[in-house]
């Protein structure tokens, strides 16, 4: 268990003072596979950083199983890190990369080898061996950078973005194999990404990060259907946000249709802004039944195995309406036409702003 | 025709159309090296002229080689050589460690200037210099062993073995340290398990690179150097104020090969790899 207790970090002093985390705090909890998610310059590497031990912070504590860690340095904490480049020692062989951290660790020959072999295995590379680390494909890298971390059988295992070089296939099946070797291996995973689809995938729970601060923390589930604020709604998933009133747990939006809604604690009956996923909302014909809105219709996208609509209502906001193609269907919906919009029941969340 | 008058991106000049080029690398080619080429030629000369080929012999080298003097001067030019870069070429080595491998402080452009100082002043500035200061020292002392040589030839070749590993040291990841510490390595393990490893091509060519600096030494040797302590430069010198026989062209030659012996390793080690 890793227990981040208000811990605020600043780079540099005086004008050029930069503060890279302000006041974060955040329970990561035993054999988790946890997610620190947000755009570039949210905080979420020099909070990986500060987990290594590579940077002190400024304010707060670092706490692992219980034990404080802050001024620790890195070679004395059992947690081990992927990094974004890989970062693989080049004078050395695929093997000796990965008995570099149990040799430092004093480890006797016998059981060294026995763990490369093991770990080789775990990573499917047993043919790679000897091989130098510059011999290799990127893909095949990034299992040695993998197993070298994973080797010292760290309490956390730390993760840069490390899929991030790679392919877009060969980072789905990194994916899984990331997944599979968390769960085989118990260790606890702290991922850093900035791809919002890779963390709803692999996480179990999800820090949404922006501006050096932690915005929401959830499980996917929780991040894709109840985000606290606008910005983790548009940072995760398509969105669609509306103004409309909230009273007494229900919410009438400006373009018509009351909705029963779950507001999150703070808000005040008033005005609100809601989200609606665009996979929520159906076209329909005008005055179909359950059709709470009507719009025009501007613009129809067809991507495959979905086709977008893009609506505007009667108060000229924008609404899109995501369905998934279904075999034989042509497409009904012309630019111009008038057309209900229904909302699916509980689809409507009111948003902290 | 049409083709033609499709614009093309103006490529650039191709150095054969250039005005006045084969003029220009002809007379500078042979500025540089025929009285080299000459030099070598007649160090194969078989009679004692430096102008006159009376047919191929090897018997300077062999005059050379058998010429105490020459044994003397050659074995003081290696020892000298040979202590002095390798004692610059540690001072290099922490030298570059330290501006490299820190975060920026005030005055480290500075240091970079003061590191590199022998490469700014005029030699002959610093031969006057050492000269008085040395000088008194030996009248202060009586003491006029090697030592002079080795600390004036050390200090000169300093920034010759610096700038190299230095090089080395910016072209390496850095993230290579932080892994190594990662994976619980010491700052000292981290050092000596990857650092040094990584760096080593640069030390190793920074010490080629000092050791040919030394050994072709004249300036500063020749206003340092103590009664009888003559090196291969200031003894070939001392040569040419007398009678001039080919035996200084067959000398020549030897350093001239080793030294380019030395400087294509030093290339080939700071050009390969990354």
């Amino acid at each position: 268990m890793i227990e981040i207790d208000k811990v605020t970090k600043t780079f540099g002093a005086g004008d050029v003072a930069f503060t890279a985390l302000r006041d974060v705090s955040v329970t990561i909890r035993e054999n988790e596979f946890f997610t620190l998610l947000g755009p570039s310059g949210c905080g979420k590497t020099t909070l990986l950083r500060l987990i290594a031990g590579f940077e002190p912070p400024t304010i707060g504590a670092i706490r692992l199983s219980g034990r404080d860690i802050t001024r620790l340095p890195p070679n004395q904490r059992p947690v081990n890190t992927v990094f974004q480049n890989y970062a693989l020692f080049p004078h050395m062989s695929v093997a000796g990369n990965i008995a570099f951290g149990l040799e430092m660790l004093g480890k006797p020959k016998d059981e060294i080898a026995k763990t490369v072999d093991e770990m080789l295995r775990l990573v499917r590379m047993e043919e790679l061996k000897h091989r130098k680390t510059s011999e290799i494909s990127g893909g095949q890298q990034q299992r040695v950078a993998l197993a070298r971390a994973l080797a010292p059988h760290p309490e956390v295992l730390l993760l840069d973005e490390p899929l991030s070089a790679l392919d877009l296939k060969l980072r789905k099946e990194m994916q899984i194999e990331l997944k599979r070797l968390q769960s085989e291996t118990g260790i606890t995973f702290v991922f850093v990404t900035h791809d919002q689809e890779e963390a709803l995938t692999m996480s179990d729970r999800i820090a949404v990060m922006s501006g050096g601060r932690i915005l929401q923390i959830g499980n996917p589930r929780e991040i894709y259907e109840r985000p606290s604020e606008r910005f983790v709604a548009n940072f995760i998933g398509e969105s669609n946000f509306l103004n409309g009133q909230l009273s007494a747990g229900s919410v009438t939006l400006e373009a018509g249709g009351t909705f029963t809604v779950q507001p999150p604690q703070g808000v005040a009956d008033g005005k609100v802004s809601v989200l609606i996923r665009p996979e929520h909302v159906t076209v329909a014909g005008t005055g179909a039944e359950g059709a709470a809105l009507t719009a025009t219709v501007e613009n129809v996208v067809y991507s495959g195995e979905a086709t977008v609509a893009h609506l505007k209502l009667k108060t000229g906001e924008a609404i899109k309406a995501r369905a998934s193609n279904l075999p034989g269907a042509s497409g009904l919906l012309e630019t111009g036409a008038q057309v209900g919009v229904s909302v699916a029941p509980g689809a409507v969340t009111v948003l902290v702003d | 025709m049409a083709e033609s008058r499709t614009q093309k991106p103006p490529k650039g000049y191709s150095v054969r159309t250039l005005p006045g080029f084969a003029i220009v690398a002809i007379f500078t080619l042979i500025t540089l090296y025929a009285p080299i080429a000459i030099l070598v030629t007649f160090s194969f000369n078989a009679g004692t002229s430096m102008a006159i080929w009376e047919g191929f012999s090897l018997r300077w080298y062999q005059q050379a080689v058998a010429n105490e003097a020459v044994q003397d001067a050659a074995v003081r030019s290696l020892f000298l050589a040979l202590v002095a870069a390798s004692v610059a070429t540690v001072a290099a080595t922490m030298a570059a460690l330290a501006t490299t491998r820190t975060r920026h402080f005030p005055g480290k452009t500075m240091i970079y200037a003061l590191i590199n100082q022998p490469l700014m002043v005029p030699e002959i500035v610093t031969a006057v210099a050492l000269l008085i200061v040395f000088a008194a020292i030996k009248v202060w002392t009586g003491h006029t062993s090697m030592i002079y040589l080795i600390v004036a030839h050390t200090a000169f070749c300093v920034p010759f073995a610096y700038l190299p590993i230095r090089a080395r040291l910016e072209t390496m990841d850095l993230s290579l340290e932080t892994a190594a510490q990662d994976l619980y390595a010491s700052r000292w393990l981290t050092f000596r398990r990857v650092t040094l490893p990584l760096m080593w091509p640069g030390i190793v060519a920074g010490l080629m690179l000092a050791f040919v600096i030394s050994l072709d030494d004249v300036v500063i040797t020749e206003f340092v150097k103590s009664a009888g302590q003559e090196t291969l430069p200031t003894y070939m010198l001392g040569q040419l104020r007398r009678v001039v026989t080919p035996e200084v062209n067959a000398i020549s030659t030897v350093i001239l090969l080793a030294g380019a012996i030395l400087v294509s390793l030093f290339f080939r080690l700071t050009s390969k790899r990354g």
